[in-house]
């Protein structure tokens, strides 16, 4: 896949959901993390307010891929990760 | 990846391997088990919208001989399980139908017979049965403890509003400042029922020191057993939950309704219990889809160039918070088009109707259905084709999300390029008539799926899933199967496995079943292979990397030999016991499916009635499995959508009783009213499934809405807006305007 | 409540039942006689799921009581096909995939009998108007109807 520009740095770009953004005031972010668990631990330390709860109800694409359980995830450098509303079918 | 992959049994049309259960009336659903000694349960609904229970007496009822058992809400052993107010109400009921007590009895006459013994005391409530009145003033509260949730600064005072929601990306103002033409226009929908033909039903059996069963029909048995185990307060594995052949579900068949109440019958009365609700029940007490009021206003230059999108939604979720589809509404709304800047904010406010269960592509259908009339608006404003100004604007490989992720290779403009040149887009219209085009969008969903193949000594397989099957799954799994082992179909049996025969499965729901469990069985299959390749290494005395499958039979790379799975699995004892493959897995992946339709309507201006006269359906399969049953959804999907588009509707009378509780008034779609539905597959495979499957169930149900409001609204040269589009209103707009 | 004794003939066989005189018909085949295959969907008349035959012809078992049918040929979907060949409309629903859930499917190789009866050579329309009382909400009829023309043309040919 193509990456996107910011990943010369080896970060992985963070986006943030409406939601999730009144929280953290900021729509994204760049952190450093192997795997989703290490990822999460680093934005919940970053916005004070965040709280792992409040990311554990929703689902998270890396790179486009929708994963609902993300908990062992590795994360590869260049990623990029969404937070988004829980979906559920009919 | 799985481009151009060559399949042998993907792909072809077999005969469902439950079909012949299904025309010979063999097949059991969930009012067909009888236990002996069986008694029955009946359901007391409120007959009031919005009451507070004063008190139940029901000593009557228990005095009566006929009566085995009753109870009320007090009797449900966890009071704080989720869901349970909607079960029994405590102590008050929000919605006329609202469960309040329930006996078991000799008969099913003689229950319901003991349900008038029943005397319940109500202080009646003035309802709350819409969005305008909900979020008004002086409107009455239904909770008085529901603060809105999402807001900027928390609320000082409880409200009818549960929750906002709001998603963004770029910058509405610079959008709209780039635009030359603008549309914006409110459209409504009206609460609609799954209308599932079977209706909810169970049979169950108490058991004080073992095994207590549930048999049901629901699309989660899973589901079934969890909510049920927890409202008891029994262990899981003392539940087993069998899942019956389903009649229908459509996300209606998610939500528990009867089988608490049924066990707890059991378990005061000793006796097994069947429940089974009646068609009113069905209509008052379960489904529906959420009713809405949904605002668009899209702006574009005159090149037909979109630069700006921006909604704003309101869902109802019934008495319960939290039970509309709000969020996959504003996730969708604009997901079809490619545009920079892009708004929508949601509220959901709670009314005194049904709680709201998912209805297929649970939100996406009213909110794309605003988005759709407005951009159809707005090719005639700008006088340009409306396939070709989506095509000019549409979301493909790489587009942003407003929800989030960009998307991947996605189908949409295939599909919107087979409907341009599909015969009925080119077929001339007459007086009188009107065509609507719409594209439709649906996330699917992956999710948790158990499959274990059971191998035979003769090396035949036996699948067992756990996901109930409402559509011909079954066939796609053993084709699956037989493509991963290279075997034929007909070697392998599909079944959908109890509670206790497999570890959790998601429902079947999101489109999700041919998808994830798909790729469980896939996965599955592929533990069966390398088990048999492990077998034959084995008896050949090679490692197993020295042996290859192919057409059913392992292969000795190293030497002479072949051996096929009948010959692997008859002597499996000696090489190490017999075969089965596992795949339980958390499927991720789901990649969306995008449709296109088309719908060409006939009005009768001195009636209002409408006819389809043709109707095609265009959508993304990624890979379609078995074909039939791929444009048997989008076939089933449309039809519901035209019903919805043009006649379905829950009528409440000013007290807040639903008037038309029954087919004869709540008027789905007979085969009368429908013309034969084309179908078109386009294949766009998704890159993360093993053969490039994506979820089809769902998308279908959401194209119709605009493509009809279009096609009527051309008809009579009318902006229409609410929906139904029914002949009273019909012939109350060209009244108006004339 | 007396129960009234009732003689029947079902799916060929002599069939004696005791029934209350409120029950309807499609209760004594499910709940007394064990002939779960006629499906109840809303118990008025409106879905035709519990589509039977008596005396050739085709009602809403829900809507007729059982007490009614002493003296009658009734045939259920039960009594469709041979036990080791199925009905041609029924290898025709299955050819062409005419059933997803399959509740309504009794109910509807029922009715397609009668119609096929009536007239064996039916227009889509009638086809159409003939079955529009049996309800289907997960195929949208189009291969429903596909499979009752196709039965049509395949029973004309073998007659
Ligand atoms: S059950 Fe008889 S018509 Fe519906
Ligand atoms: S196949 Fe489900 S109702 Fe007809």
């Amino acid at each position: 896949m193509t990456r996107p520009e910011y990943s010369s740095d080896m970060t992985t770009q963070v986006i943030f959901s409406s939601e999730l953004q009144r929280v953290t005031g900021v729509r994204e972010t760049n952190v450093e993390a192997e795997d989703y668990r290490s990822l999460v631990s680093e934005i919940t330390d970053r916005y004070k307010e965040l709280m792992a709860t409040d990311i554990m109800d929703m689902s998270v694409a890396i790179n486009g891929e929708i994963i609902t359980e993300p908990m062992l995830e590795k994360i590869s450098p260049g990623s990029e990760v969404h937070f988004l509303y829980r979906i559920e079918g009919g | 990846m799985s481009e151009a992959q060559d399949f042998k049994y993907i792909g072809q049309r077999t005969i469902r391997p439950d079909g012949h259960d299904k025309v010979t009336g063999r097949a059991n659903y969930a009012a067909d088990l009888t236990l002996p000694g069986m008694i029955w349960g009946k359901i007391l609904r409120s007959p009031h919208a919005h009451a507070v229970i004063n008190s139940i007496d029901t000593s009557k009822a228990e005095e009566d001989p006929e009566v085995f058992a009753v109870m009320t809400h007090a009797d449900i052993p966890n009071q704080t399980a989720s869901g349970v107010q909607n079960i029994l109400a405590k102590d008050k009921v929000f919605y006329h139908g609202h469960a309040v007590a329930a006996v078991a009895a000799v008969t099913e006459s003689a229950a319901e017979r003991a349900l008038g013994l029943i005397e319940v005391d109500y202080k009646i409530l003035k309802p709350v049965m819409s969005i305008d009145e909900a979020i008004s003033n002086d409107s009455p509260l239904l909770h008085d403890d529901l603060f809105t949730k999402g807001m900027a600064e928390d609320p000082a005072v409880p409200s009818n509003i549960s929750s906002r929601n709001e998603l963004s990306k770029g910058d509405l103002e610079v959008g709209f400042a780039e635009a030359e033409v603008i549309v914006e226009r409110e459209f409504r929908t009206a609460t609609v029922h799954q209308g599932y033909i079977e209706p909810h039903a169970c049979t169950v059996r108490y058991d004080e020191d073992g095994q207590s069963m549930i048999w049901c029909s629901t699309q989660g048995h899973f589901a079934v057993r969890a909510t049920t185990a927890s409202m008891l307060g029994i262990e899981q594995t003392n539940l087993n939950v069998i899942a019956s052949e389903i009649g229908g579900g459509f996300g209606g068949k998610l939500p528990i309704y009867l089988e608490p109440v049924a066990l707890v019958l059991s378990k005061k009365s000793g006796r097994p219990i069947k429940m089974q609700m009646d068609r009113n029940e069905v209509f008052m007490a379960s489904g529906p889809g959420s009713a809405t009021r949904n605002w668009v206003k899209i702006g574009a230059k005159k090149d037909g160039t979109i630069t700006a999108m921006k909604a704003k939604l309101c869902y109802e979720a019934g008495w319960a918070p939290g039970s509309s589809p709000l969020g996959p509404a504003c996730m969708t709304v604009f997901t079809p088009y490619d545009v920079d800047h892009q708004y929508v904010e949601g509220y959901e406010v709670v009314v005194n109707k049904a709680r709201c269960a998912a209805y297929r592509a649970p939100g996406a259908p009213q909110s794309e259905y605003a988005c759709e009339m407005v951009i159809n608006e707005l090719a005639d404003e700008l006088g340009i084709d409306p396939i070709d100004l989506r095509l000019k604007n549409v979301a493909k490989e790489g587009t942003q999300t407003m929800y989030g992720p960009k998307l991947k290779a996605v189908g949409l403009v295939e599909c919107l390029e087979a409907a341009k040149s599909s015969e009925q887009y080119k077929t001339a219209l007459k007086d009188n008539q009107g065509r609507g085009v719409a594209s439709g969008f649906w996330f699917n969903v992956g999710g948790e799926s158990s499959v274990v193949i059971n191998m035979n000594e003769d090396g035949t397989g036996t699948i067992v899933e756990g996901s109930p099957d409402i559509g011909g799954s079954r066939a796609s799994m053993q084709m699956m199967a037989a493509e991963e082992l290279q075997m034929p179909v007909e070697a392998f049996s599909a079944i959908i496995g109890d509670t206790q025969n497999l570890p959790y499965s998601n429902p079947t729901g999101g489109s999700r079943t041919t998808f994830a469990t798909g790729m469980a069985v896939v996965e599955a299959a592929a533990d069966v292979v390398s088990q048999l390749k492990e077998r034959a290494a084995a008896t050949w005395n090679v490692v197993p990397e020295h042996v290859d499958w192919k057409n059913g039979a392992a292969i000795n790379t190293k030497g002479e030999g072949v051996l096929t799975a009948a010959e692997i699995c008859g002597s499996a004892a000696k090489t190490g016991g017999h075969i089965s493959g596992r795949g339980n897995i958390s499927a991720r992946g789901a990649s969306p499916s995008f449709a296109v339709h088309l719908a060409d309507i006939e009005v009768d201006p001195d009636t209002g009635k409408t006819t389809v006269l043709r109707y095609t359906a265009i959508q993304d399969a990624g890979k379609a499995i078995h074909p039939s049953y791929v444009e048997g959804q989008y076939q089933g999907g449309s039809a519901q959508g035209i019903g919805w588009a043009l006649n379905e509707e829950y009528v409440y009378n000013e007290d807040g009783r639903l008037e038309n509780p029954g087919f004869l008034d709540y008027r789905i779609p007979l085969a009368s009213d429908l013309p034969m539905i084309d179908t078109i597959i386009v294949e766009v495979p998704n890159s993360f499934h093993p053969f490039g499957v994506r979820g089809i169930g769902e998308t279908g149900i959401i194209p119709p809405l605009a493509a009809c409001g279009t096609a009527v609204s051309k008809a009579i040269g009318i902006r229409m807006s609410e929906l139904p589009m029914s002949p009273p209103k019909i012939l109350k707009a060209i009244h108006d305007a004339s | 409540m007396a129960k009234t004794h009732v003689t029947t003939t079902i799916n060929g066989d002599l069939k004696e039942f005791l029934c209350e005189p409120g029950d309807t018909l499609l209760q004594v085949l499910r709940d007394e006689l064990g002939l779960t295959g006629t499906k109840e969907g809303c118990g008025s008349g409106d879905c035709g799921a519990c589509s039977v035959l008596i005396n050739d012809r085709l009602v809403c078992s829900c809507l007729v009581l059982g007490v009614e049918t002493n003296g009658d040929v009734i045939e259920t979907v039960e009594g469709i096909g041979d036990s080791d060949k199925l009905h041609v409309i029924q290898e025709k629903f299955l050819e062409h995939a005419a059933l997803q859930c399959g509740i309504c499917t009794p109910g509807l190789v029922v009715s397609t009998k009668a119609l096929l009866e009536e007239n064996p050579n039916p227009t889509e329309e009638e086809a159409r108007y003939y079955l529009a009382g049996n309800l289907c909400r997960c195929t949208g009829y189009d291969k429903i109807i596909k499979a009752v023309l196709d039965a049509a043309e395949t029973m004309r040919e073998s007659a």
